[in-house]
């Protein structure tokens, strides 16, 4: 088992640096499109809350790796040519942001509309009120929700093992069939997950405590 | 001077609801008008109506001579100069008693910290409240929180206050410290519209009193104590028997 790890530490830790960037990057993109696409459900313009549903539905109800098949075969063949790895990451980000956007859009939506109309009253615009009053209240029903929602983007980044993407799950499946210790290989590969998963989780968690009490 | 006018104004919920039918009312500046009625008939939609949190449906609403149902209207700037105290006080849960009310001042008029929390201490003095400032509106009584909530509107300089049922949401106990504030506010000459159930405010601050049922205005007198009286109108003797036997009862 070890031998695995310490024969192959060349694939696993390229693998290993791909999907910490795929995961990054998706998450960032994620938690940008997703609260973009909370705040038009939370719209008090009709059409664009419809925008802001549809994309969300249409999104979280088709499974990720159609999403990310989409970009790998069908957007570099009529549209533009995009390697695996963005394939994959877009195909995370867009998949991943549908979860978060109803994350936020719940949190939101927990904070009593009061908030609002007390902000209002004053004379504070829409937006500050939602970024003075009601979105610093809602961050901390929010956080609890996206710390699962991180955990699964990371685990989902073996996506990429689908598109060429070089991350953790492509390489292991290149050390199981050229070393045919399967159990060996994706063990080592379940291991390196959890070193990124774990310290997430308990991060997610402190910061869970912090916002709670604050 | 006419504050508010309400021409031949009528609101709809949706396509059913007929909540508000045929306003036609006149407030001038420095008027203290209670709105009273039994529930559903009206009053607070009438009430959120004048500062836009509810949009008429036809007819014309003129506030600070300004026409809400214009579309050019721009709502941030009418609500600015009338406030708004509500039944369940709407403090912002995340921010401390002092930035409750300076939050408004800063952000809204542009006013300097030093100078929008020189105002707040004031204000907090004339409720009472002047050793909270740090505290968190979960720290609060319901009359503690209300005060704070009506020093909050009165930092915007505002020309004219609307109260949302104050004091609905109050222990019997708390009542009494809440009305005197605003006893206090009415004597300064603030134009306040008031929904209520305290008829003791109603009498003693109001100058003028309105009775709304089924989205209409029944009665409207300036004469407070004569409306109690005699009541002219049928649902509002009705009304006032009801309470009076409640008093006594």
């Amino acid at each position: 088992m070890f031998d695995i790890l310490t024969n192959n530490w060349g694939l696993l830790s390229t693998g290993w640096g791909y999907t910490i960037m795929c995961s990054v990057l998706a998450l960032i993109g994620s938690c940008v499109l997703g609260t973009l696409f909370a705040l038009m459900e939370i719209s008090p313009y009709k059409w664009v809350a419809t925008i802001g549903r549809v994309y969300v539905e249409v999104v979280r109800n088709i499974p990720l790796l159609v999403i990310t098949m989409v970009f790998y075969l069908v957007i570099p063949k009529y549209v533009v040519a995009i390697n695996g790895f963005t394939a994959g990451t877009i195909g995370l980000t867009i998949y991943t942001s549908a979860f978060i956007a109803e994350t936020v859009r719940a949190g939101i939506e927990a904070i009593a509309k009061g908030q609002m109309e007390g902000a209002r009253s004053v004379g504070l615009t829409y937006s500050q009120a939602m970024t003075q009053i009601v979105f610093p209240q809602a961050i901390k029903i929010i956080i609890p929700p996206l710390g699962n929602q991180f955990i699964n983007l990371v685990k989902n980044s073996s996506v990429l093992a689908f598109t060429s993407g070089f991350d953790l799950m492509y390489q292991g499946k290149i050390i199981a069939s050229t070393t045919l210790d399967t159990f060996s290989s994706y063990l080592a590969v379940g291991l390196l997950y959890l070193v990124l998963t774990l310290p997430l989780s308990y991060l997610m968690r402190y910061l869970e405590k912090r916002w709670q009490t604050a | 001077m006419s504050m508010i006018e309400f021409h031949d104004v009528e609101k709809y919920y949706g396509n059913k609801f007929h909540a508000l039918k045929d306003i036609n009312l006149t407030i001038d500046r420095g008027e203290v008008v209670t709105i009273i009625g039994p529930s559903g008939s009206g009053k607070s939609t009438l009430l959120r109506t004048i500062n836009g949190l509810e949009k008429i449906t036809s007819g014309q609403l003129i506030v600070n001579n300004m026409d809400l149902a214009d579309k050019k209207t721009d709502m941030n700037r009418t609500r600015r100069d009338v406030g708004m105290v509500f039944q369940h006080f709407n403090l912002y849960a995340n921010k401390t008693v002092l930035d409750n009310i300076t939050l408004g001042p800063r952000l809204v008029l542009k006013q300097d910290k030093a100078q929008a929390e020189k105002k707040a201490r004031d204000l907090l003095a004339m409720v009472g409240l002047a050793d909270k400032e740090k505290s968190f509106p979960s720290m609060l009584s319901g009359g503690q929180k209300q005060r704070v909530a009506i020093a909050r509107s009165l930092a915007m300089d505002p020309k004219a206050i609307l109260f949302d049922e104050p004091t609905s949401a109050l222990d019997p106990e708390m009542i009494g410290d809440v009305l005197q504030v605003m006893k206090k506010i009415a004597e300064q000459g603030m134009t306040m519209v008031v929904v209520t159930h305290e008829m003791g405010f109603a009498r003693q601050v109001g100058n003028r009193i309105i009775f709304m049922d089924d989205g209409k205005i029944l009665e409207d007198s300036t004469d407070v104590n004569d409306f109690f009286s005699n009541p002219k109108e049928a649902r509002a003797k009705e009304f006032i028997s009801k309470i009076n036997n409640h008093m006594e009862g």
